[in-house]
């Protein structure tokens, strides 16, 4: 997977996309690569899941060996007329800025060619040499919005008949569609509306798009507590006469924690069945991260997911 | 799972403050569930209005955005659009409910919407049908995600002048960012009444004739870069459907005032659903800020799939402490019990010092749980904890449990 180019991650809101995103260009930074991560939503979680404050359209170091930068399409607009046209830097930014706004309004594609545009335009510079990273690493638009997202290159073309964006467009698509390059990634959780989403999706770029898919990546996967001989141990622990003498041993509290394992087993079962519908559904290669039990947030939190998915790749 | 559901003492209180939920509702004809997608939004929403319909003897409607299949299969709503239809009594008797009102539940179907209010604005069928054909209008409707947040409004406005229901009870749809929600009908009024309208068109409109090239003299740099870059084709249709929708000005924008008004108004109160983990809470702390900020009405607060509290008593942890650390003593007293599956006494221990490391896990996460609810509990009314069910909500049987926490029965 580190071995492509460009990786973007998805998944529906509230997964853990940016802690998985940061987590894998930390990883990759640990075998030597440069990386830049992109964040599309611009909301500081990519940042933050370093530590770091939210940084701009420019990209900034948040770590060793990794870079940041948040997506604007405006300024990513400025640029390309800037590269592609000539046009010298446009003194009036507010017109431009609120024209793209609410041309963007009905035209759905032209604020995501903005974004997949500098994107894939990073992309090229590093393959061809001119910018330092070796991997660039996106964290994606949610689910609902990939799809249009990824096919922006797609549908400018449909709906511009002719001029120079139809043309630029080509290779945007190319790029997106060369498996040695690209891999688009969907981040889960083993619970009902995650994995709905997660199977859709697949279906749906699959459908739409022509890029390749990567991995799905299963998030916050409870533990197994016990194997079938254990758990009958603790049935028989749960049981009046094995409950009364463990409370005897060990105080009252051995309800709560007889009630917390039971809990736990549950939860685990539940999500089991979800795990299931999604192994069945998707043929894909799945990744999985742990649930984490810790109060932590930030950079420990991405170092423990990093170690976790540099298992799961054998690194 | 914990039988009991707490409320906070709110910071600041009118005297007349509501303190449950079905206080609430008793006084209000609308409310807004919001968060972020995954948090169970769909299902707390709907479990509000069924406990609505049977406390209150309430006819109620639960207009639903995008609900999980089996959650639409359980309230019959599979393949209905737009239309309303009530929830069978004998399904909610089924589920244990003495409904003494009515359930209604209804889908919000965004491109039937959208038709609907082309053909009710347009100023004559004739452009209406322009405006439904042009493809940049498809896009709008089918692809865009924001539009979702208008026209459920709009619905909501719609049904609400209907006069039908007591309450309506609206899921909202499921953002990146829940602030775009509030702000949608003011930015469909601005969006259609905008200088910036008059200046994009300027050139299709010189010459009288719409869609008609006549570039003036007034041509400004930005249209000829524009033309370079979009070619000419698109940003002729841009201007084309521009211009016809501009016709329906000012239908639209009297009407997105009107749903706008309805949110402030008195009768309307939101509810805010999150879970504990980090990213809805982070979205629901902003939310509620903003929801205060505008002067929105925040009624109530629903932590969603939280654990016990059995988790974070004291004797559990001593319990557990002792399960890890005695294992072995207990296990060799626990072969008393002359159950074949505590026979072996190096089982048993493994499985006291796996109970024992899970419930301390698990511990960790319900102190951050309630560390976080604490700090966000002092806002809304009426705050409501549901707890973690063992499995999915999927059916009026598991809407119904969720009841018994949104409306805990008086002691």
């Amino acid at each position: 997977l580190l071995d492509r180019r460009l990786l973007f991650f998805t998944g529906k809101g509230g997964v853990g996309k940016s802690t998985i995103a940061a987590a894998t260009a930390l990883l990759a930074s640990r075998i030597g690569k440069r990386v830049l991560l992109v964040e599309v939503d611009a909301k500081g979680d990519i940042p933050a899941q370093f530590e770091r404050a939210p940084v701009g359209f420019a990209p900034k170091e948040v770590h060793p060996g990794v870079l940041a930068m948040a997506m604007d399409t405006e300024a990513s607009l400025q640029e390309y007329l800037k590269l592609n046209l000539r046009v010298p830097v446009l003194g009036r930014v507010g017109p431009l800025a609120r024209a793209l706004e609410f041309v963007a309004t009905a035209a759905p594609g032209v604020k995501e060619i903005l974004t997949i545009g500098k994107i894939a335009w990073e992309v090229r510079e590093s393959i061809e040499g001119r910018a330092d990273y070796d991997l660039v690493i996106v964290d994606a638009a949610a689910t609902g919005h990939i799809v249009a997202q990824l096919g922006a290159a797609d549908s400018i073309r449909e709906l511009v008949d002719v001029g120079p964006l139809r043309n630029q467009t080509q290779w945007v698509s190319d790029m997106l569609a060369d498996p040695q390059i690209t891999a688009v990634n969907i981040v889960t959780t083993p619970e009902e509306m995650p994995v709905a989403e997660t199977i859709d999706l697949v279906r749906r770029l699959r459908a739409e798009v022509e890029v390749p898919l990567g991995s799905v990546v299963v998030n916050r996967v409870l533990p197994e507590l016990f194997t079938r001989a254990d758990e009958q141990t603790f049935e028989a622990l749960r049981a009046p006469d094995g409950h009364a003498l463990l409370t005897r041993r060990v105080g009252a509290g051995a309800t709560a924690v007889l009630d917390g394992a039971r809990l736990a087993v549950s939860l685990r079962r539940t999500r089991a069945v979800h795990l299931e519908e999604l192994l069945q559904a998707v043929d894909l290669p799945l990744m999985y991260v742990p649930y984490l039990f810790v109060r932590a947030h930030g950079l420990r939190v991405t170092r423990m997911v990093a170690d976790a998915l540099g298992e799961e790749l054998g690194l | 799972v914990t039988r009991e559901t707490t409320r906070f003492a709110p910071r600041r209180r009118h005297d007349d403050a509501p303190t449950t939920l079905e206080q609430l509702l008793a006084a209000k004809e609308v409310v807004v569930f919001c968060g972020s997608g995954g948090v169970g939004k769909t299902s707390v929403a709907a479990a509000a209005a069924l406990g609505a319909s049977a406390r209150l003897g309430a006819k109620v409607l639960v207009l639903t955005i995008d609900p999980a299949r089996r959650l639409a299969t359980a309230l019959g709503l599979e393949g209905i659009g737009n239309l309303a239809h009530q929830v069978p009594p004998e399904v909610l008797k089924r589920a244990g409910i003495e409904a003494r009102g009515e359930l209604w539940a209804a889908m919000l179907d965004t491109k039937q919407s959208w038709d609907d209010l082309v053909l009710r604005h347009a100023k004559d069928e004739e452009t209406a049908y322009k405006i439904l054909d042009n493809r940049l209008y498809h896009n709008l409707t089918a692809r865009f995600v924001q539009s979702h947040d208008y026209i459920a409004m709009e619905r909501l406005f719609e049904i609400h002048a209907g006069g039908e229901y007591d309450l309506i009870v609206i899921d909202t749809p499921p953002t990146r960012n829940a602030i775009d929600f509030l702000e949608a009908p003011a930015r469909m009024a601005d969006f259609f009444g905008g200088r910036l309208l008059r200046w994009l068109t300027l050139p299709y409109r010189v010459g009288g004739k719409r869609g008609t090239r006549v570039l003036s003299v007034a041509s400004r740099p930005f249209y000829q870069m524009a033309d370079r870059v979009l070619g000419s084709k698109f940003l002729e249709d841009i201007a084309e459907f521009f211009l016809n929708f501009q016709s329906m000005y000012g239908g639209f924008v009297e009407r997105a005032n009107a749903v706008e008004k309805l949110m402030h108004d008195k009768r309307t109160t939101f509810a805010v659903v999150t879970t504990l983990e980090a990213a809805p809470l982070h979205e629901a702390e902003r939310f509620c800020g903003e929801l205060v900020a505008r002067d929105f009405h925040l009624g109530a607060l629903v932590f969603n799939k939280t654990l016990p509290d059995s988790l974070l008593d004291p004797a559990g942890e001593a319990a557990a402490t002792a399960c890890i650390e005695d294992a072995a003593a207990i296990a060799d007293g626990l072969v008393e019990v002359g159950e074949e599956a505590l026979a072996d006494p190096s089982r048993t221990a493994r499985v006291l010092r796996t109970i024992g490391e899970s419930y301390r896990n698990f511990s960790v996460v319900a102190l951050r749980e309630t560390e976080l609810r604490a700090e966000l509990a002092r806002v809304p009314d009426v705050v409501a904890r549901i707890p973690t069910f063992e499995d999915d909500i999927g059916d009026v049987e598991g809407l119904a449990a969720i009841c018994n926490y949104l409306y805990p029965v008086a002691n």
